[in-house]
Protein backbone atom coordinates (compact mmCIF):
# COMPACT_ATOMS: atom_id res chain seq x y z
CA UNK A 1 0.00 0.00 0.00
CA UNK A 2 1.39 3.41 -0.87
CA UNK A 3 2.28 5.84 1.85
CA UNK A 4 -0.54 8.25 2.64
CA UNK A 5 -0.04 11.99 2.42
CA UNK A 6 -1.94 14.33 4.68
CA UNK A 7 -2.07 18.10 4.53
CA UNK A 8 -2.77 20.35 7.49
CA UNK A 9 -3.46 24.07 7.27
CA UNK A 10 -2.85 25.90 10.53
CA UNK A 11 -3.74 29.50 11.30
CA UNK A 12 -3.41 30.16 15.02
CA UNK A 13 -0.37 31.93 16.41
CA UNK A 14 1.64 30.16 19.09
CA UNK A 15 0.61 30.65 22.73
CA UNK A 16 -2.91 31.90 22.06
CA UNK A 17 -5.27 28.96 21.67
CA UNK A 18 -5.66 25.24 22.18
CA UNK A 19 -6.05 24.61 18.45
CA UNK A 20 -2.35 24.08 18.03
CA UNK A 21 -2.19 21.53 20.82
CA UNK A 22 -4.83 19.56 18.94
CA UNK A 23 -2.90 20.02 15.70
CA UNK A 24 0.36 18.80 17.20
CA UNK A 25 -1.33 15.78 18.75
CA UNK A 26 -2.67 14.82 15.32
CA UNK A 27 0.61 15.54 13.59
CA UNK A 28 2.48 13.47 16.15
CA UNK A 29 0.26 10.44 15.60
CA UNK A 30 0.53 10.80 11.84
CA UNK A 31 4.31 11.07 12.02
CA UNK A 32 4.49 7.97 14.23
CA UNK A 33 2.49 6.10 11.58
CA UNK A 34 4.92 7.12 8.89
CA UNK A 35 2.59 9.32 6.86
CA UNK A 36 3.95 12.03 4.65
CA UNK A 37 2.84 15.35 6.06
CA UNK A 38 2.38 18.72 4.48
CA UNK A 39 1.80 21.71 6.72
CA UNK A 40 0.81 25.12 5.46
CA UNK A 41 1.47 27.54 8.30
CA UNK A 42 -0.67 30.55 7.51
CA UNK A 43 -1.21 33.87 9.28
CA UNK A 44 -0.26 33.57 12.97
CA UNK A 45 0.84 29.98 12.54
CA UNK A 46 3.74 31.23 10.45
CA UNK A 47 5.40 31.96 13.79
CA UNK A 48 5.34 28.35 14.98
CA UNK A 49 8.76 27.55 13.53
CA UNK A 50 10.36 30.90 14.43
CA UNK A 51 13.72 29.97 15.86
CA UNK A 52 14.13 32.88 18.27
CA UNK A 53 11.40 31.64 20.62
CA UNK A 54 12.89 31.18 24.07
CA UNK A 55 11.63 29.41 27.18
CA UNK A 56 11.23 31.53 30.26
CA UNK A 57 11.01 31.09 34.03
CA UNK A 58 7.64 31.34 35.74
CA UNK A 59 7.82 33.50 38.85
CA UNK A 60 4.14 32.93 39.60
CA UNK A 61 4.81 29.19 39.72
CA UNK A 62 8.06 29.83 41.56
CA UNK A 63 10.03 27.94 38.92
CA UNK A 64 13.23 28.82 37.13
CA UNK A 65 13.76 28.20 33.42
CA UNK A 66 14.78 24.58 33.88
CA UNK A 67 12.00 23.72 36.30
CA UNK A 68 9.27 25.40 34.24
CA UNK A 69 10.55 23.70 31.09
CA UNK A 70 8.32 25.96 29.06
CA UNK A 71 7.32 24.49 25.73
CA UNK A 72 8.17 26.31 22.54
CA UNK A 73 6.46 25.49 19.29
CA UNK A 74 9.78 25.62 17.43
CA UNK A 75 10.88 22.61 19.47
CA UNK A 76 7.63 20.81 18.65
CA UNK A 77 8.12 21.51 14.95
CA UNK A 78 11.69 20.23 15.08
CA UNK A 79 10.60 17.10 16.96
CA UNK A 80 7.90 16.47 14.39
CA UNK A 81 10.41 16.54 11.55
CA UNK A 82 12.64 14.05 13.35
CA UNK A 83 9.78 11.73 14.23
CA UNK A 84 8.47 11.63 10.68
CA UNK A 85 11.90 10.90 9.28
CA UNK A 86 12.44 8.15 11.85
CA UNK A 87 9.31 6.40 10.65
CA UNK A 88 9.98 6.75 6.95
CA UNK A 89 7.74 9.72 6.33
CA UNK A 90 8.62 13.25 5.42
CA UNK A 91 7.31 16.64 6.41
CA UNK A 92 7.04 19.56 4.04
CA UNK A 93 6.41 22.46 6.40
CA UNK A 94 5.73 25.70 4.56
CA UNK A 95 5.69 29.05 6.31
CA UNK A 96 3.58 31.57 4.39
CA UNK A 97 6.13 34.08 3.15
CA UNK A 98 4.03 37.21 3.31
CA UNK A 99 2.80 36.20 6.76
CA UNK A 100 6.33 35.83 8.13
CA UNK A 101 7.43 39.09 6.56
CA UNK A 102 4.71 41.17 8.15
CA UNK A 103 5.40 39.52 11.52
CA UNK A 104 9.20 39.61 11.28
CA UNK A 105 9.44 35.90 12.00
CA UNK A 106 11.44 34.82 8.97
CA UNK A 107 14.03 32.68 10.75
CA UNK A 108 12.76 29.12 10.55
CA UNK A 109 13.53 25.77 12.09
CA UNK A 110 15.86 23.99 9.62
CA UNK A 111 13.86 21.66 7.43
CA UNK A 112 10.94 24.06 7.11
CA UNK A 113 10.72 26.52 4.28
CA UNK A 114 9.20 29.71 3.01
CA UNK A 115 6.28 29.37 0.61
CA UNK A 116 3.02 30.77 -0.68
CA UNK A 117 -0.65 29.91 -1.19
CA UNK A 118 0.44 28.12 -4.35
CA UNK A 119 2.13 25.56 -2.10
CA UNK A 120 -1.12 24.99 -0.23
CA UNK A 121 -2.85 24.46 -3.56
CA UNK A 122 -0.19 21.97 -4.61
CA UNK A 123 -0.45 20.21 -1.24
CA UNK A 124 -4.21 19.91 -1.62
CA UNK A 125 -3.93 18.45 -5.09
CA UNK A 126 -1.34 15.89 -4.03
CA UNK A 127 -2.83 14.77 -0.71
CA UNK A 128 -5.07 11.92 0.31
CA UNK A 129 -6.81 14.26 2.70
CA UNK A 130 -6.67 17.81 3.98
CA UNK A 131 -7.51 19.15 7.40
CA UNK A 132 -7.93 22.86 8.00
CA UNK A 133 -7.67 23.96 11.62
CA UNK A 134 -8.72 27.58 11.37
CA UNK A 135 -8.70 30.48 13.76
CA UNK A 136 -12.18 31.03 15.18
CA UNK B 1 -4.07 52.18 47.97
CA UNK B 2 -4.70 50.10 44.86
CA UNK B 3 -7.98 50.32 43.01
CA UNK B 4 -10.05 47.28 43.84
CA UNK B 5 -10.67 45.43 40.61
CA UNK B 6 -13.23 42.74 39.94
CA UNK B 7 -12.10 40.37 37.19
CA UNK B 8 -14.79 38.35 35.50
CA UNK B 9 -13.09 35.45 33.76
CA UNK B 10 -15.18 33.71 31.13
CA UNK B 11 -12.68 32.50 28.53
CA UNK B 12 -11.46 29.09 29.66
CA UNK B 13 -8.71 26.67 28.67
CA UNK B 14 -7.38 29.03 26.03
CA UNK B 15 -3.66 28.48 25.46
CA UNK B 16 -3.27 26.78 28.84
CA UNK B 17 -1.29 23.90 27.33
CA UNK B 18 1.18 26.17 25.60
CA UNK B 19 1.49 28.59 28.51
CA UNK B 20 1.18 25.90 31.20
CA UNK B 21 -1.33 28.09 33.01
CA UNK B 22 -4.26 30.41 32.30
CA UNK B 23 -2.88 33.71 31.07
CA UNK B 24 -5.39 35.81 33.01
CA UNK B 25 -4.94 33.94 36.29
CA UNK B 26 -1.21 34.31 35.79
CA UNK B 27 -1.54 38.03 35.08
CA UNK B 28 -3.65 38.63 38.17
CA UNK B 29 -1.24 36.70 40.38
CA UNK B 30 1.69 38.67 39.03
CA UNK B 31 -0.13 42.00 39.42
CA UNK B 32 -1.14 41.12 42.98
CA UNK B 33 2.53 40.68 43.71
CA UNK B 34 3.08 44.21 42.40
CA UNK B 35 0.50 45.65 44.78
CA UNK B 36 -2.78 45.28 42.90
CA UNK B 37 -5.97 44.30 44.66
CA UNK B 38 -7.95 41.80 42.67
CA UNK B 39 -11.08 39.72 43.03
CA UNK B 40 -12.02 36.98 40.56
CA UNK B 41 -15.41 35.80 39.38
CA UNK B 42 -15.41 32.66 37.28
CA UNK B 43 -18.39 32.39 34.97
CA UNK B 44 -19.36 30.36 31.91
CA UNK B 45 -16.96 27.58 31.02
CA UNK B 46 -14.34 29.04 33.36
CA UNK B 47 -16.24 27.67 36.37
CA UNK B 48 -14.60 24.36 35.49
CA UNK B 49 -11.27 25.73 36.68
CA UNK B 50 -12.53 25.14 40.23
CA UNK B 51 -13.14 21.41 39.81
CA UNK B 52 -10.67 19.56 42.00
CA UNK B 53 -8.47 16.79 40.67
CA UNK B 54 -8.41 17.86 37.04
CA UNK B 55 -5.38 17.49 34.84
CA UNK B 56 -4.21 16.58 31.40
CA UNK B 57 -1.28 14.61 30.05
CA UNK B 58 1.47 16.78 28.65
CA UNK B 59 1.80 17.17 24.92
CA UNK B 60 4.17 14.76 23.19
CA UNK B 61 5.65 15.27 19.73
CA UNK B 62 8.06 12.54 18.80
CA UNK B 63 10.82 12.52 21.40
CA UNK B 64 9.79 15.93 22.74
CA UNK B 65 7.68 15.76 25.89
CA UNK B 66 5.94 18.44 27.92
CA UNK B 67 6.76 17.91 31.58
CA UNK B 68 4.80 20.71 33.27
CA UNK B 69 1.27 20.39 31.92
CA UNK B 70 -1.19 22.86 33.43
CA UNK B 71 -3.29 22.14 36.49
CA UNK B 72 -5.95 24.75 36.81
CA UNK B 73 -7.30 23.60 40.17
CA UNK B 74 -3.82 23.92 41.66
CA UNK B 75 -3.42 27.42 40.24
CA UNK B 76 -6.80 28.45 41.62
CA UNK B 77 -5.88 27.25 45.10
CA UNK B 78 -2.65 29.21 44.76
CA UNK B 79 -4.63 32.36 43.96
CA UNK B 80 -6.84 31.90 46.99
CA UNK B 81 -4.38 30.68 49.58
CA UNK B 82 -1.07 32.24 48.60
CA UNK B 83 -2.15 35.40 46.80
CA UNK B 84 -5.18 36.03 48.99
CA UNK B 85 -7.33 36.76 45.94
CA UNK B 86 -11.03 36.05 46.58
CA UNK B 87 -12.46 33.72 43.93
CA UNK B 88 -16.20 33.58 43.31
CA UNK B 89 -18.01 31.05 41.12
CA UNK B 90 -21.34 31.84 39.49
CA UNK B 91 -23.50 29.12 40.94
CA UNK B 92 -26.01 29.01 38.09
CA UNK B 93 -23.16 28.32 35.66
CA UNK B 94 -22.03 25.44 37.85
CA UNK B 95 -25.53 24.01 37.96
CA UNK B 96 -25.96 24.26 34.18
CA UNK B 97 -22.85 22.12 33.80
CA UNK B 98 -23.87 19.58 36.41
CA UNK B 99 -20.99 20.42 38.73
CA UNK B 100 -21.68 19.89 42.42
CA UNK B 101 -20.32 22.11 45.20
CA UNK B 102 -18.48 19.14 46.65
CA UNK B 103 -16.40 18.78 43.49
CA UNK B 104 -14.75 22.18 43.92
CA UNK B 105 -11.41 23.10 45.42
CA UNK B 106 -11.60 24.53 48.95
CA UNK B 107 -11.85 28.27 49.42
CA UNK B 108 -13.97 29.25 46.44
CA UNK B 109 -17.17 31.18 47.13
CA UNK B 110 -20.43 30.76 45.28
CA UNK B 111 -22.28 33.82 44.04
CA UNK B 112 -25.63 33.95 42.28
CA UNK B 113 -26.15 36.00 39.14
CA UNK B 114 -28.55 38.24 40.99
CA UNK B 115 -25.88 39.04 43.58
CA UNK B 116 -23.29 40.14 41.03
CA UNK B 117 -24.34 43.81 40.99
CA UNK B 118 -23.52 43.90 44.68
CA UNK B 119 -20.01 42.69 43.92
CA UNK B 120 -19.68 45.27 41.16
CA UNK B 121 -20.57 47.99 43.65
CA UNK B 122 -17.78 46.90 45.96
CA UNK B 123 -15.11 47.44 43.31
CA UNK B 124 -13.74 50.50 41.53
CA UNK B 125 -13.06 48.67 38.27
CA UNK B 126 -14.66 45.68 36.59
CA UNK B 127 -12.68 43.82 33.93
CA UNK B 128 -14.36 41.18 31.81
CA UNK B 129 -11.90 38.68 30.33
Amino acid sequence: MSRKTLTFALMDPPYESENLTTAFRLLDVAARRGYNLNVFAYEGASGLAFTRQAPHPNPVHGKDVAEENHPTTKDQVAALLVEAQKNGGKVDWVNCGMCVDERGVNEFVPGTRRGSPADFHAFTEASDNVLVIPTK
Amino acid sequence: MAKKTLNIVESAYRAVMEEQDDTIMWLLAAMQGAGAEHTVVLRGNAVNYAVAGQGVPGLTVGEWKQTQAPKMDRDLVDLIEKRKIPVYIVEEDLAERGIERGELVPGVKLVSRTALPGLFAEHVLVSHW
